[in-house]
């Protein structure tokens, strides 16, 4: 990878080169996709979804090494946040670029919230309480409808309004140029904007005083005290806004669905989280990116591969893809715990650092 | 000597752990631009007292001051910014971070720059990244180890970790610079240029507490010592004085006052 980028102004052509074929190819993307059925889109967009969250929860477990493992709860405060502000349950309908912002700063708050009382826990203890907390969030989804119906309880909002900037809307299909626009294909490229931009906040954040102070809390927090790191402080911050990553994404979610229920922030979603940026390589943040597409669309692979596979060998489904979509999901795991304790794109400053030495010299 | 102003004066430091005391009214004054000895055997209570100073232990009795502001009760954050700066006995580094990086944190509690200017870049954030890694790079320099600056503290020699520790402790511009066993397993030769280096901090202005099992590098060094037995100051006083006291001189080879003692030597 790095031999790409070795010396000067031919490296420098090189990588822009390649990031104007990568942005093509995803520009393509959609199109491609939408040829082998709109379902591909919208299991794309989901990939993205989650590679916001992984970028969000990465934050919090791979700088700040917090392990959090109620991070859906943010999602699903997002979530309800656009679906209760754009739906007719109340009979609001906020354009939203009011209520992203709302949703970002209401799971950010939430995020303090959860921050706050575990600030003295660490590893085992913290995921304990973190826990419990997404379940609590989840069961308040649950039950909030009465005596005052706020949430809908577990049928969930309905008719939840799509984006729209003026006439523009995202969700109905159009002709550009010739050519069949769905309404997922319109999200994937809005989706794309969204994490090409949380991306660069977070690789900015990554490299910045606050960035350092996160990592070093990671390393060393009787250390990062001493030297004058207010932890309390940063490590709300790092809740704070690995919190407003997850609202964002859930509005988004809310959006594409048109519909939210707490089933859809259960704690396995939580874990599946926690499971890409692990995958990837914590605190990377491609291999976050990597781990959260990977897990997306390796299931949905399976889907649509074992059973004509089985159909074909033998004649007859003998196991279910839901099963084998486990079983290589476990067997995944235990095999990266074994050869890749780091994640698939492990390391993060490491190779920069190389190379900047190899220019110094 | 003596005309200089007070930097750091503890009075009456008491702190038990359970029925344990660990130190019992500690009162020592350290005046600027000296290199302060603390010294005793295992157990005495020196590390307890370091804590006790960087507040990561709160004191169960007694206050200290610095330049005559009380410290006693805050965070250990806050002691850092208020000027006093420390190095681990057990090696504290961030392991998984470059030399630099670690130097760099160390540049935390001196620079303001939040969240929002990260994101956006802002020119006052450039200013002072650029700012803070021209630091850190300078300080590696001073230590001595501008050489490693990009290795990961973790792959760096124990000596080299040592010095990597002062130099993160230089970053935050500390009054007092606390040295928790500095000389630790280094060899002869690193125990010399260590002692060149701590004189040069002094040298460049700052004050230095200095706890330390080598009795040579204490002598040679230190312009006052005290000594610790059991959670009291057992003496204090120039090495010369210190190294003849019958007390000390008990404390550390466990004869009776009254019999024929030797003195202590390196």
């Amino acid at each position: 990878m790095m031999s790409l980028f070795r010396d000067g102004a031919s490296s420098k052509q090189a990588s822009r080169a390649a990031i104007v074929l990568i942005a093509l190819v995803l520009i393509a993307l959609p199109f491609a996709l939408a040829q082998a059925g709109t379902a591909w889109v919208r299991i794309t967009n989901l990939a993205i979804l989650f590679a916001l969250l992984s970028l969000g929860l990465n934050i919090v477990v791979g700088f700040a090494g917090l392990l959090d493992l109620g991070y859906i709860a943010f999602y699903g405060v997002g979530a309800y946040c656009y679906a209760l502000l754009a739906s007719p349950h109340f009979g609001l309908h906020l354009p939203f670029w009011v209520i992203l912002p709302i949703g970002a700063a209401v799971a950010c708050l939430f995020g303090v919230l959860l921050g706050a009382p575990t600030l003295k826990l660490r590893g085992d203890y913290l995921a304990i309480v973190t826990l419990g907390f997404g379940e609590i969030i989840r069961i308040f989804l649950n039950n909030l409808s009465q005596p005052l119906n706020i949430t809908n309880g577990p049928q969930g909002v309905t008719l939840i309004d799509p984006f729209r900037v003026g006439s523009f809307n995202f969700s109905k299909p159009e002709q550009w140029f010739g050519l069949a626009v769905s309404g997922p294909i319109k999200y994937y490229y809005l989706l794309l904007v969204v994490l090409v931009l949380v991306m660069i906040v977070n690789v900015r954040l990554q490299d910045s005083r606050i960035g350092r102070a996160w990592v070093a809390i990671r390393e060393d927090e009787t250390a990062a005290q001493a030297m004058g790191i207010n932890t309390r402080n940063v490590k709300l911050l790092a809740f704070a806004m690995g919190a407003s990553f997850g609202g964002i994404a859930g509005g988004m979610f809310a959006a594409m669905q048109g519909f939210v229920s707490p089933e859809s922030f259960v704690l396995v979603e939580s874990i599946m989280v926690l499971a890409m940026v692990v995958l990837g390589g914590m605190g990377n943040i491609w291999g976050v990116v990597l781990g959260a597409i990977l897990l997306s669309f390796v299931p949905e692979l399976l889907r649509y591969t074992v059973e004509p596979f089985q159909k074909a060998v033998f004649g007859k489904t003998l196991i279910e893809p839901e099963v084998i979509r486990m079983l290589l999901f476990g067997l995944a795991l235990v095999l990266m715990m074994l050869y890749r304790p780091a994640g698939l794109w492990p390391s993060r400053t490491r190779r920069r650092e190389l190379a900047r030495a190899k220019r110094a010299r | 000597m003596s005309e200089r102003p007070v930097l750091l004066a503890a009075r009456g430091i008491g702190k038990r752990f359970g029925g344990l005391t660990a130190l019992s009214d500690v009162s020592l004054t350290i005046r600027e631009g000296e290199i302060y000895g603390l010294i005793g055997p295992n157990g005495a209570g020196k590390t307890t007292l370091f804590n006790v100073l960087t507040g990561l232990y709160i004191p169960d009795a007694g206050d200290f001051t610095l330049d005559g502001r009380s410290l006693a009760g805050l965070k250990p954050y806050a002691v850092a910014a208020r000027g006093i700066s420390r190095t681990f006995q057990n090696i504290r580094l961030f392991a998984d971070m470059t030399a630099l990086e670690n130097v760099m944190v160390g540049r935390h509690v001196r620079t303001r720059s939040g969240v929002f200017g990260a994101i956006l870049r802002t020119a006052a954030e450039r200013a002072e990244e650029r700012d803070i890694a021209e630091r850190a790079r300078a300080l590696l320099a001073y230590v001595g180890i501008d050489r490693h600056s990009n290795i990961v503290a973790r792959h760096l020699s124990y000596g080299d970790q040592r010095r990597l520790e002062i130099a993160r402790a230089l970053a935050t511009e500390p009054r007092l610079l606390a040295l928790d066993e500095p000389a630790a397993g280094m060899n002869p030769t690193e125990r010399q240029s260590l002692g060149q280096l701590i004189g040069r901090v002094r040298a460049d202005g700052t004050t230095v507490l200095l706890i330390e099992h080598d009795v040579k590098l204490v002598m040679g060094l230190c312009d006052r010592v005290a000594v610790l037995d059991y959670g009291k100051k057992i003496a204090e006083g120039e090495p010369r004085e210190v190294q003849r006291d019958p007390a000390v001189i008990a404390a550390y080879l466990g004869t009776p006052v009254d019999a024929p003692a030797p003195a202590v030597t390196a």
